[in-house]
């Protein structure tokens, strides 16, 4: 294996990976699921082409610009549709992500459906893997603060959470604008990975990529999402001797896993040090062939 | 819990199985190639890519046929420079993030001497960065965008090529012809909204027909997709055109065409490079009577037989368009390979710069400047009875 090949596909990995914690925020720790985050992405990308082709702004400041750009769109998006009940946000996030792509795809100005060339390559492994270690570290952080555990009990009992004080809007919004931002930086950084902008590359298709790898990693686990986006990137690039049949085999696999482990790779689990801890001394007990009860590692 | 654990280590496996097993092919392959570089040093390998699944796969099949159909050939006949080729081709399914990835490990790992393909622009453009880093040629076959080799600022892109005619050319084609020899001066346009090709079609047609005293007196969008076109076909007729302008592929344009008919349009229709296939005979045969489009070559020509003939014959499958670009890119290869006398991508690419061949669709003498086959005519084909009828070479000014 070639490190120039290798650096690609962990470039990509990276970007997904962003894309991906954002949305393990919104679907697995606050319950909503989103087909619409290849719009946010687009939303992030363009803007943040924008800022650094035309503006001349510097990149980082310019990822930042696209991730609020992106987060803005959400809450518009939001406000509307995060009051209803039921399967409205989820179908209203489709519609969105369609709809963005297909407005881009006559904007003229930004190249339309024939795409943007000329955008600046300064998206690196280094950068992709700072941007990816703040977020995570953001993240981790929200998800043990009360916020976090706010947004887990939206998931767990919606009704019960809103009577026990916590306001579900704020917090679905807050959510939604968090995973937004993740989305639309993502994009920006994928612009600026490949010099070149299509909205063809936002498609439903990559939407649905991205809840695959939430639910595969495991709703409700950051370190599933960090796994799932690596190994479900690297995956189709692995197994690219196999032809036409590459993408069988990835859709197969995805069906497999789904179906020996429903609750994703790492449900509900994270690797952390204690957690590490606590399986080797509870597979070491289990070798005593003690019964104690291991502790639940959620 | 004893269960979880076990659905833990399983599951772990698995994935673990999933990765060795993935990679086992490729860990082999490395080891072999320097076996064979040392004892043999006959093998270059020469990279494919495009569409092998999703929405055009038709056409990447059959320039993945082409590609490899050829190479055996030239090996059969002794190679290039006296070495054997071996052609990678890699699956896009149609997506420039695809064509990175591909780009990326035939250049690096495969080591490749040149690229071919792919066969859509947006992957082209995704691609040149790639190229420019490894330095490698690669040979477009029916990206069409003019920014395939030419970039923003209009400099031309060191490693890309192409062996196409770019779109402002074929827009311009359509509608000189309209005007010119066919004498009409209304013209209506439907195209296709979410697609590059068919935007950048319709806005050279309409530079061109406008700018030759012409006048668009309807414009109407669509979506990939639709099958009901009868809302825009509406207002057309309203327009009441000579001229109706098609620019998309083939499934669309035998529906609309349809729906044209029945809607009473009785203007002439026009089109690209997208409709010669045999499934728009099959779907819309009395439609498109009369109708004329722009392609890249003639397909009655008795020069194209031969290889229409081994191709079908080797895979009893028809050519698609494709497949005749794809042609030309080896041939152009070959030539620039031979001329350069090495196998070393930027002495390859040196040779391409100025390269002449007589390829199928025509001669084809690459312009250092633009990387674009220069002054290619462009067929005119009316459909008569059902069938392709070939009209006259038409080059636009």
């Amino acid at each position: 294996m070639d490190w120039y090949y290798i650096q690609g596909i962990l470039i990509l990995s990276g970007i997904n990976l962003l894309a991906v914690l954002g949305l393990s925020l919104l679907t697995g720790f606050t319950g909503l699921f989103s087909f619409g985050h290849a719009g946010f992405m687009a939303v992030g990308a363009y803007t943040t082409a924008m800022m650094t082709v035309k503006l001349n702004m510097p990149f980082t400041l310019a990822l930042l610009v696209g991730g609020l750009a992106a987060a803005t769109v959400s809450l518009i998006i939001g406000k509307l549709t995060l009051n209803l009940k039921g399967d409205y946000f989820c179908i209203a996030t489709l519609g969105f992500g369609e709809a963005i792509r297909l407005i881009l795809d006559n904007v003229q100005y930004f190249g339309g459906a024939r795409g943007w060339p000329g955008i600046p390559r300064e998206t690196g492994l280094m950068n992709v893997v700072v941007w990816n270690v703040i977020a995570v570290i953001i993240l981790v952080n929200l998800i043990k603060s009360r916020h976090g555990r706010n947004m887990q009990a939206i998931r767990e009992e919606e009704m019960a959470s809103q009577i026990i004080g916590i306001n579900v809007f704020k917090y679905k919004m807050i959510s939604l604008a968090i995973s937004a931002a993740y989305a639309g930086v993502a994009g920006g950084m994928l612009a600026h990975y490949t010099g070149f902008l299509q909205p063809r590359m936002f498609q439903l298709i990559k939407s649905t990529e991205l809840t695959i790898i939430v639910i595969f990693g495991g709703l409700g686990s950051i370190s599933g999402s960090i796994i799932g986006a690596i190994v479900l990137t690297s995956l189709p690039e692995i197994l690219r001797t196999f032809h036409q049949w590459r993408l069988v085999v990835y859709g197969a696999s995805v069906i497999f896993i789904m179906i020996t482990r429903p609750q994703g790779l790492m449900g509900g689990y994270e690797i952390s040090i204690t957690n590490i801890k606590k399986l080797i001394s509870h597979i070491s007990s289990l070798g005593r062939e003690k019964t104690t009860v291991g502790g639940d590692n959620k | 819990m004893k269960k979880r654990v076990l659905f833990l280590l399983v599951s772990t496996l698995l994935i673990l199985a999933l990765l060795v097993t993935g990679c086992s092919p490729q860990q082999s392959e490395p080891a072999d190639a320097p076996e064979e570089g040392e004892a043999a040093a006959e093998v270059i390998n020469i990279g494919w890519i495009g569409s092998l699944t999703g929405d055009q796969a038709v056409w990447g099949n059959c320039e993945k046929n082409t590609v490899e159909m050829m190479f055996e050939e030239i090996n059969e006949n002794g190679g290039i420079l006296g070495k054997q080729i071996r052609v990678i081709p890699y699956d896009t399914r149609g997506d420039a993030m695809e064509a990175v990835n591909a780009v990326r490990r035939l250049t690096s790992q495969d080591k490749v001497a040149a690229v071919i393909g792919p066969n859509a622009s947006g992957q082209a453009i995704a691609i040149s960065s790639v190229l420019e880093d490894m330095e490698v040629p690669g040979i477009a076959t029916v990206a069409t965008n003019p920014k395939v080799t030419v970039d923003d600022n209009g400099d031309v892109k060191p490693f890309n090529f192409r062996v196409c005619f770019i779109d402002p050319y074929q827009g311009a084609v359509a509608a000189g012809y309209a005007v010119d020899v066919l004498g009409f001066s209304k013209a209506a346009i439907l195209y296709d909204v979410a697609d590059d090709y068919s935007q950048g079609l319709t806005e050279f047609f309409e530079k061109t027909f406008v700018g030759k005293g012409g006048e668009i007196v309807a414009k109407e969008g669509f979506k990939f997709g639709d099958v009901d076109f009868r809302p825009q076909l509406s207002k057309i007729k309203e327009a009441d055109p000579e001229v109706l302008f098609m620019p998309y592929f083939f499934k669309e344009v035998a529906l609309s065409a349809n729906q044209a008919r029945e809607l009473g349009i009785d203007a002439v229709l026009m089109g690209g490079d997208g409709w010669p296939s045999e499934v728009l005979l099959e779907m819309a045969e009395e439609a498109v009577e009369g109708s004329y489009f722009v392609n890249h070559l003639d397909f009655a020509d008795p020069e194209v037989q031969d290889f229409k003939d081994a191709y079908t014959a080797k895979y009893n499958l028809p050519v698609e368009l494709n497949g005749y670009l794809a042609y030309d890119a080896v041939k152009l290869l070959e030539s620039a390979i031979i001329q350069a006398g090495s196998f070393d991508p930027v002495e390859i690419r040196d040779a391409l710069k100025t390269a002449n061949v007589k390829g199928i669709t025509g001669q084809i003498n690459i312009n250092p400047d633009t990387h674009n086959p220069e002054g290619k005519d462009a067929a005119i084909i009316k459909i008569i009875d059902g069938d392709y009828v070939f009209q006259q070479k038409y080059s636009a000014d």
